[in-house]
């Protein structure tokens, strides 16, 4: 167990609290720096995704776990950030304009959101949210001067002055690495100043936060402008990593994917958000490792214990065409979700959280230290 | 003008009038206390005062201007801070936290600035933090800092949700049954530091109370209020000696 | 006018099973404050229950709807002890995501088992129109807007004049209280379960010679009915099946005069809209927390 001494008020404002904090975050920052020539070009392109999700993570941080305004239309503002980029760069826009333009674009929608979701709360915020997602993703299918419609839109090779960035090389990872370190201190530099509190303030109670002086409503457009903006940002990447896209790519269920990023990782923290994102990121190859390599491992194992070959090659038929079913990934993403809000409710950093704190106060360590409160009296209803 | 007036104030939820034609006025420096029984109106005038509620007719005065048309959000700028009955914290912050948001009507900084953490924030920020933790070492929380609201005594949060008040530097603050749900030290505690508010930080103090033995301790005047009606207004001996206060009380 | 009439009728009959599907939500809301975003997919699960009654195991209609319905509130009620129960109590929120957690895992579970095409069951009401004079209106719609007024007015009597209801009212705003005055309250969650799966499944049984039995076809009409259930404000009876007659009216309007792509969208657009005058929808008691 560390104790700080302090003497300073800096101190408590400071990013990383102490020294070893320097030591770790340092070797995470050189680690991530050198992956990309260490590793092979598939699990450098996974890495890419875990930062662009990681982006729409903090994002959704900021506006559902300080602020605590729940939205499901957070594909919504990725497709704008993605349509902004591929067509400022189909009019020969530079990457350096519509990059912050892209932004831009994308915050002013999410305020405009924001607007009418003053007076929401709860379950009506939700479904307002889910009405804007289908509002935008109708446009996109319909505007077809700008957007081309239901066929979808190519997006060139990311160029910055004259300088191709290829959606495999690792400038592109580098350009992600940057944007996600971005947002990340961004969301913490708001933490820690009267903006980040006046978040939380809303999100623990509106009345006292009225009472102290916060206007709500400048708040709350603020945070839905500023997830907004950050979500526009990772959709430039998302469009120039994917190449090409389409409306149908931005539904309902890719903002229930955002929402999963937060829950699984833990909804209480900027770290939860990079949690997630490596989670929901890894189960695709998760799952294509389950219908390949685990039945043939399977048999493998099942013949070297002394079963007979044609019964071992039936084992491996049989797991393979179970991991190969249609539609498994829903349940698994079912399954996934419903397993971590019943047995870990605070998220892959809350357990992350956990078992630090019993190597730390070993063997001290209570297991109630986490334990959840359940409150069965106060109605969400009169908020 | 005086420092505080309430003019003729009503408030009507449907056909059921809360608060009815109320005014008073408390001079600066004064503990002014709002007594009478449960449903009286007590504490929908603060409401009112604080702007959650829209008055039906009547009018606020605060060092001679008119607040009754400023937004809630803006009140504690003007220098009116308040507490609630039921405790409104922010239950899933450290004290330090719910303290600095006190300061929120002191914030200077944009947007853009916090974004960026520039160093005019941070200035600001060790700014903010100086002034919590003069208030800190006021009402005695050093050992509560970095705690989480949600685990700390009922106690320690009512005396925290003062400080909270005190963080924005109120001219009046508006206390709303600050010894309910609490035991006879702390109840003792209380009075001593509603006391000291007034005198050391010379903070007019306007509440509301049950606990007669506090107001009597601590009150100049006490205002009884039932059915929304004002029944008396003087020194407490004066008060509680009112035929009509007594009526109130004992359903005579 | 002809026209209009007709597609008004038709848009009614759409509003209907709209209303139907968002009753479902309303009950578990209005009983636990829970909103299950899967209810969708246990109106889908309520149809494959009856197409393995009748169109697999050869029963007759009337016995396979009944199998049907129990069958779900078994289901609805074995959900409510395995998932709901265990998070009751924590942030709306996470229950919310619990609930969209299930639908996920339900629709692909009943791809695996049924497989992914339309199926379809023969029933008393797939052929027969009835005729008032120009006005065509088929059997199978008839019988959802017969089914979804029935049911709204048994499940508002049911809710305000039983001792039963008034227990879920009561445990709706304050569980702990609830159960403190002698409510059974986990026995009242699980049953307002059951209720909510049971009418999913007539939902579902009705439906199924009009949307046909797919696995995602909860989803797509969950979709629609929850909008349905916010516009008519969360927790009102009356409120879900107006909220679905506005919906189901606007949308085929909307689809019948306004050019392609309206049709979905004009629903969402009236949603904000209400949502902006009236933050509560239109049936909701408007509430504020006291200080």
């Amino acid at each position: 167990m560390r104790f700080i001494f302090k003497t300073d008020y800096d101190q408590d404002i400071r990013i990383l609290k102490h020294g070893g904090y320097w030591w770790s975050y340092g070797i995470l920052l050189a680690a991530l720096i050198a992956l990309p020539f260490l590793v092979g070009s598939y699990l450098q392109s996974q890495v890419v995704f875990v930062f662009i999700y990681a982006i729409v993570g903090v994002a959704l941080m900021i506006l559902t776990g300080f602020t605590g305004q729940a939205s499901l239309g957070h594909a919504a503002f990725l497709a704008i950030g993605a349509y902004t980029a591929a067509y400022l760069q189909k009019l020969g826009v530079p990457f350096i304009v519509y990059f912050p333009a892209a932004a831009i674009l994308t915050g002013i929608v999410g305020a405009m959101v924001g607007f009418p979701a003053l007076r929401l709360t709860g379950i009506y915020l939700v479904i307002a949210t889910i009405a804007f997602a289908f509002i935008v993703e109708e446009i996109l299918a319909r505007w077809e001067s700008v957007t081309h419609g239901n066929e979808g839109m190519r997006v060139r090779t990311l160029d910055i002055v004259g300088m191709p960035l290829p959606r495999d090389g690792e400038a592109f990872y580098f350009l992600c690495l940057l944007t996600l370190v971005g947002s990340i201190v961004l969301a913490l530099n708001l933490l820690r100043s009267p903006t980040g509190r006046a978040f939380v303030a809303i999100r623990d109670s509106e009345t006292a936060g009225k009472s102290m002086g916060i206007d709500l409503a400048a708040y709350k457009v603020k945070s839905f402008a500023i997830s907004a903006a950050i979500t526009g940002l990772a959709g430039v990447l998302f469009a120039h990593k994917m190449t090409f896209i389409s409306p149908e790519m931005f539904t309902l269920l890719l903002s229930i994917e955002f929402i999963m990023v937060i829950i699984i990782g833990g909804a209480f923290g900027v770290h939860g958000a990079v949690f997630g994102a490596i989670f929901i990121v890894m189960v695709d190859p998760f799952l294509t490792a389950l219908k390949d390599d685990v039945p043939v491992l399977a048999a493998s194992v099942a013949s070297s214990f002394g079963m007979a070959s044609d019964a071992a090659a039936k084992l491996r038929d049989t797991m393979s065409s179970i991991g190969s079913a249609a539609g498994l990934k829903g349940a698994i993403y079912g399954l996934i979700i419903m397993m971590f809000i019943l047995f870990e409710p605070y998220g892959l950093y809350g357990r992350w959280l956990k078992v630090k704190l019993f190597f730390q106060l070993f063997p001290l360590y209570k297991k109630a230290t986490f334990k959840r409160q359940k409150t069965y009296v106060k109605s969400e209803r009169n908020r | 003008m005086s420092f505080f007036t309430v003019d003729s104030i009503s408030l009507q939820f449907g056909g059921l009038k809360a608060v009815d034609s109320v005014s008073f006025s408390v001079a600066k420096g004064e503990i002014f206390t709002i007594i009478g029984p449960n449903g009286a109106g007590k504490t929908s005038i603060f409401n009112l005062i604080s702007r959650l509620y829209n008055p039906t007719s009547g009018k606020l005065f605060f060092e001679g201007s008119d607040i009754t048309e400023v937004p809630p959000h803006q009140i504690a700028k003007l220098g009116i801070a308040r507490t609630f009955q039921n405790i409104e914290l922010f239950e899933n912050a450290t004290m330090l936290a719910n303290l600095l948001v006190g300061r929120h009507c002191h914030a200077t900084t944009q947007l853009w600035q916090d974004m960026l953490f520039l160093p005019s924030v941070r200035r600001a920020e060790k700014e903010h933090r100086h002034k919590v933790e003069e208030v800190i070492e006021f009402l005695d929380l050093q050992a509560y800092r970095e705690k989480l609201i949600a685990g700390l005594p009922y106690g320690v949060r009512k005396v925290i949700e003062v400080a909270r008040a005190l963080c924005s530097e109120p001219k009046l603050i508006l206390l709303d049954e600050p010894s309910s749900g609490l035991n006879v030290e702390e109840t003792d505690d209380m009075s001593f530091w509603i006391r000291d508010i007034r005198t050391e930080l010379g903070i007019t103090v306007l509440m509301v109370e049950h606990d007669m033995s506090l107001v009597n301790r601590v009150s100049d005047r006490v205002l009884a209020l039932n059915y929304g009606k004002v029944l008396a207004t003087g020194t407490p001996a004066e008060v509680q000696a009112h035929p009509d206060v007594i009526a109130a009380y004992l359903g005579a | 006018m002809l026209d209009f009439i007709q597609q008004l009728v038709s848009g009614i009959a759409l509003g209907c099973v709209y209303g139907l599907i968002a009753l479902g939500f309303v009950l578990i809301y209005k009983a636990t404050e829970v909103v299950n975003f899967a209810q969708g997919d246990l109106m889908m699960m309520g149809g494959f229950f009856v197409f393995t009654f009748i169109g697999l195991l050869g029963l007759d209609y009337w016995l396979g709807f009944l199998f049907a319905v129990c069958g779900m509130a078994v289901f609805g009620m074995a959900t409510e002890r395995i998932l709901v129960r265990p998070i009751l109590g924590y942030p709306q929120f996470s229950i919310v995501m619990a609930t969209i957690g299930l639908g996920y895992f339900l629709r692909s579970i009943a791809g695996m088992i049924w497989g992914t095409d339309d199926l379809k069951i023969e029933t008393p009401f797939s052929a027969g129109v009835l005729k008032i004079g120009d006005l065509v209106l088929a059997h199978d719609k008839l019988s959802v807007i017969v089914a979804t007024v029935i049911l709204c007015a048994v499940l508002y009597a049911f809710f305000n004049y039983t001792r039963m209801g008034t227990a879920m009212r009561a445990t709706s705003e304050n569980m702990l209280a609830a159960y403190y005055m002698g409510i059974p309250v986990k026995r009242v969650v699980s049953l307002i379960w059951a209720i909510s799966a049971a009418v999913a499944a007539t939902a579902g049984v009705l439906l199924a010679p009009i949307t046909f039995i797919h696995s995602n076809v909860g989803l797509a009409l969950g979709l629609k009915a929850f909008p349905a259930a916010v516009l008519g404000g969360f927790g009102s009876i009356p409120g879900a099946l107006v909220g679905g007659l506005i919906i189901g009216v606007i949308e085929t309007l909307a689809g019948f005069y306004l050019p392609q792509g309206w049709k979905d969208v004009a629903p969402y657009i009236v949603l904000l809209v209400v949502l902006l005058v009236r933050p509560q929808g239109l049936f909701g008691p408007s509430m504020r927390k006291k200080v």
